[in-house]
């Protein structure tokens, strides 16, 4: 990730502090270098965190570099997305998506 | 993306970031028109997905899918070629000053050309049984090389019977403890290099004549029904994961009411990649063909940009 990304990486040692004690939503993204619908969907996020930038955190979770992270939120397919706010998962969805579809998917969560 | 962009009027947009839109970019920005190729934000091409393609000529060692896209796009900005990523949602076709112009529509932009390349490729298809949107992301997977290492020592069934079913089979051995292909045929329709490698394997076993019927389970996938179309027998067999490769089908839907498409919804072209309609044409996957290949559609992709250049200097000088 570039110095100046909007983007957080999270790990497990932050993940608390990041996305669990957010005072505001986090979209998480788990992805991986050799998964290419993630590598597709990266751009799209990096977009997404500059438009929203204060209303949502924007956190990407390495499932190489976090496999606790991943099987305590039972990944089973990357890319992976998850709302978090206030500690809990508000919406999910699996494979890379248009940044349409998840800006529909962030509006009921955002204010 | 610098919003000039929006008001400049391209020579040709080629729609599909994978072997067939990247071809043609390189033959357009070589020939010197002015490319904008637009790669799907959230459709990514077969090839990608591909770990290791080996009957690409060149690569006697084989090369892995995203490694070869990389290279090619690498090309493609070489020659000259802008990139954006975006998602194309239609195609507008208008006449100004008897010429042809065409503003391709995309999820966030839109953008001005004398022609098109649609090489927009296909995507997976889905069984259509009970069980398989619930489960997908929780066993259930069109990808072995982005999911495979999630079902370490786990139980796999892989539906399908074509080089993509096999060659994700085979990748899958590397994490997997079992693996079961099922086939609705009596005979794979694979390449033989890669039966006589799934046959060898002794982590895959085939199961042949036999159709999935259901995908099972709490919150994952636990089990699957499956029926051998020979005896009619139905059985549940244990499982954690289903991969689904059972073919294609053409990312066309933004063409429909503008170019004609056969009855699975490829676009026909004649053999210079033209289309119905004068100024549009289509390369790889997506068009009607006999052999859907990286080779082939890298072919295509030259045909597509050598019919643009004639067509686009026989538009500028009339």
């Amino acid at each position: 990730m570039d110095s100046d990304s909007l983007e957080i990486e999270v790990k497990e040692a932050n993940f608390k502090t990041e996305v669990l004690d957010s005072k505001i939503p986090c979209l998480v993204d788990f992805w991986a270098e050799w998964c290419a619908p993630c590598k597709m969907l990266a751009p799209t996020l990096k977009t997404i965190a500059k438009e929203y930038s204060g209303k949502l955190k924007v956190c990407k979770i390495n499932v190489d570099h976090s496999p606790g992270l991943a099987s305590k939120y039972g990944i089973m397919s990357i890319p992976a997305l998850f709302i978090f706010k206030e500690a809990k998962i508000q919406d999910s969805i699996v494979g890379a998506i248009s940044k349409n579809q998840i800006a529909s998917m962030l509006k009921p969560h955002i204010k | 993306m610098p919003t000039n962009l929006k008001d400049h009027l391209f020579d040709v947009v080629i729609i599909g970031g994978g072997p067939a839109g990247l071809s043609a970019s390189v033959y357009t920005s070589r020939a010197r028109l002015d490319t904008l190729l637009i790669e799907g934000a959230s459709l990514v091409s077969q090839a990608s997905l591909t770990d290791k393609i080996e009957n690409y000529p060149g690569f006697p060692e084989g090369i892995g899918g995203l490694s070869l896209l990389e290279k090619l796009k690498a090309q493609s900005d070489y020659f000259g070629t802008k990139h954006i990523d975006d998602d194309v949602i239609g195609i507008c076709h208008k006449t100004i000053n008897q010429k042809n112009i065409f503003q391709v529509k995309t999820e966030s932009s839109s953008f001005n050309c004398r022609s098109v390349i649609v090489a927009s490729g296909a995507k997976f298809k889905e069984l259509g049984i009970p069980g398989e949107e619930r489960f997908c992301g929780k066993g259930v997977s069109y990808c072995a090389t982005c999911d495979a290492a999630f079902f370490k020592e786990k139980n796999v069934f892989v539906i399908g019977g074509g080089d993509a079913a096999l060659e994700e089979a085979l990748f899958l051995t590397r994490f997997a403890a079992n693996i079961s292909i099922v086939h609705r045929r009596p005979t794979l329709r694979a390449a033989k290099i890669l039966q006589e490698r799934v046959f060898n394997n002794p982590k895959i076993k085939v199961l042949l004549n036999s159709v999935i019927l259901e995908i099972n389970g709490q919150s994952n996938v636990e089990s699957i029904k499956i029926k051998d179309v020979a005896t009619n027998k139905e059985s549940d067999l244990a499982c954690d994961g289903v991969f689904i490769f059972i073919g294609y089908k053409p990312n066309s839907g933004f063409l429909k009411d503008l170019v004609s498409l056969d009855e699975s919804g490829y676009i026909l072209t004649d053999e210079s990649m033209k289309t119905n309609i004068e100024g549009i044409f289509a390369c790889g996957d997506c068009r009607k063909k006999l052999l859907r290949q990286i080779v082939t559609a890298c072919g295509d992709g030259a045909v597509a940009a050598f019919s643009v250049v004639a067509y686009i200097e026989a538009a500028k000088t009339h």
